[in-house]
């Protein structure tokens, strides 16, 4: 470009514009784009794996070898773990959905409706997400950390090397519990949600049990507790799954544990929810 | 990393048939070349030292012979038969035969000494009686000079009970070849004699071949007839 002289510097007047450096820019535009690239590779590989690993755990599980001790101990495992905090939980909900509803009903004049619309959304919505979502915590998080750390100590290879096949050993006897054991769960939660609904209703009245469980019960079809009971089956197979499979793909550090520990719990909340709003739209095309 | 075959004396009649063939053997993880073109041979009644540095693939290799790990080139061979082309049956047949005892112990956390015991011993000899069972765990905690942990979880135990009673859980199965991943790792000096003691005695008792990876000279030197050296994966000097 050429330079213009200082003397004349006065009488020419030079826009204020800045032009872009179209170098730099058009560097860092490749640079994001190898940065995308390389984040939609991870993605992919990532779910590759998952579906893998969710085929091998199908195959492993219509094995003719099942692990049926090891099946049994973890049922008892997810109900020991969750029982104390899932009869908390019921109780609760049942009991704070009841005291925030009756003065709204009490102004149209319509507390009689209370114990079936309370038992409605305890069994169609409350009781399902919420022990589900309790059970991700508790249960995801517990398979992440426990099958992360047995990939951490080489105990998964030791087994490997003893004959003995880890998928169907540690994971299709941690998935299908998890699906038999929640929709348990959810059922024992509802029940004693409306059981903490007959609490609530009872502090600031007298509604005998008996009446509050009939009315309860008039409300509630077939239809309202078998699209619940079905999708807590998902919700149960979600949770086994996604926390095994974080466990089980662990790094081999031990920063790898607490990482699949919390990875195993924000994606099974994240997969509950999803199949929660696959389920309610099934059930309303129903 | 070195490689050292030795030939115990207390075999007189050593059959010099191999039994263990390890041909050109690499394994890159990415751009890391760990094992590159490593060759080796176990005979019969031998125990081949591999020694190396930390970091050297030493754990690599032995991981490749057992299938826990898959090489990109090269030939393991286990009793005549390539590791690689093993069908799924075949490989736990194979892996029946070798006994792998892991730098960590590696012992189950929810289980109790028995429980680890058993735990194998259930799965590779099928149809043994609960009198049997017991009486093998009884023999082989016994070998490794801790009776009397039977019911003890692991996280109750020392670092070289540990190791111990790992040993054990390997031995249980009467294996033909034994894959000891630096054994003697984390101990002190004392208890890392004693480990060494106990590799020299179940060699004698159970007939073993064995593939010690070390990088503990002390460890290597007790139990030295022949060796051979190689560096960066890649076998450099062979000898007694």
């Amino acid at each position: 470009m050429r330079k213009i002289n200082p003397a004349y510097k006065k009488y020419v007047k030079l826009p204020n514009v800045k032009l872009p450096n179209v170098k730099q820019k058009a560097i860092k535009l490749s640079d994001k784009t190898i940065e995308k690239k390389e984040l939609a590779t991870i993605f992919f590989s990532e779910l590759g794996e998952f579906f893998l690993f969710l085929f091998n755990t199908f195959k492993e599980t219509f094995s003719r070898e099942f692990e049926f001790k090891e099946f049994l101990r973890q049922c008892f495992q997810i109900g020991n773990r969750t029982l104390p905090l899932i009869s908390v939980t019921g109780v609760v909900i049942g009991l704070v959905l009841t005291i925030q509803s009756r003065p709204v009903l009490a102004e149209f004049g319509a507390v009689s409706m209370l114990p079936g619309m309370v038992a409605v959304s305890i069994i169609r919505e409350m009781g399902p997400v919420v022990t589900a979502l309790i059970c991700a915590g508790r249960i995801g998080s517990g398979m992440g950390a426990e099958l992360g750390s047995m990939k951490v100590t080489e105990q998964i290879d030791a087994m490997e090397v003893s004959s003995t096949n880890p998928m169907r050993f540690l994971v299709v006897t941690r998935v299908l519990a998890a699906t038999l054991m929640i929709p348990i769960l959810v059922l024992y939660a509802d029940a004693l949600g409306i059981l903490g609904s007959w609490a609530g209703a009872n502090i600031k009245g007298d509604v005998p049990f008996v009446l509050f469980i009939s009315q309860a019960f008039a409300a509630i079809g077939f239809d309202d507790l078998l699209p619940a009971v079905a999708k807590t089956i998902f919700f149960g197979a979600a949770i086994g799954l996604v926390g095994c499979y974080k466990g089980y793909t662990a790094g081999r550090g031990t920063e790898s544990v607490g990482k699949a520990a919390t990875s195993a719990v924000v994606l099974s909340s994240l997969f509950v929810i999803l199949i929660d709003l696959i389920a309610v739209q099934i059930t309303d095309m129903l | 990393m070195t490689v050292g075959n030795e030939t115990s004396g207390a075999d007189p009649v050593m059959d010099r048939e191999h039994i263990l063939e390890i041909d050109h053997l690499a394994k890159a993880f990415g751009s890391l070349d760990v094992l590159n073109n490593l060759s080796l041979k176990l005979y019969n009644g031998e125990n081949l030292v591999v020694l190396g540095k930390s970091g050297s693939g030493k754990s690599v290799l032995i991981k490749c012979i057992v299938r826990l790990l898959t090489p990109d080139q090269g030939t393991i061979k286990v009793f005549g038969e390539n590791v690689n082309d093993l069908t799924d049956k075949g490989l736990e047949e194979m892996r029946e035969k070798i006994g792998f005892l892991f730098q960590s112990g590696a012992l189950y956390d929810s289980m109790t000494v028995k429980e680890n015991l058993e735990f194998p011993l259930k799965r590779i000899k099928k149809g043994l009686s609960r009198k049997e069972i017991d009486a093998k765990v009884e023999e082989v905690l016994d070998n490794v000079g801790l009776g009397q942990t039977l019911n003890k979880m692991p996280s109750e135990l020392s670092g070289g009970m540990r190791k111990r009673v790992s040993l054990a859980r390997t031995i249980i199965v009467d294996p033909m070849i034994m894959l000891y991943d630096e054994p003697t790792t984390g101990l002190d000096p004392v208890t890392s004699d004693e480990i060494s003691e106990l590799i020299n005695e179940v060699k004698a008792k159970y007939k073993t071949s064995s593939i010690i990876i070390t990088h503990d000279i002390e460890c290597a030197k007790q139990r030295p007839t022949a060796s051979s050296c190689c560096k960066t994966g890649k076998s450099i000097w062979k000898g007694a």
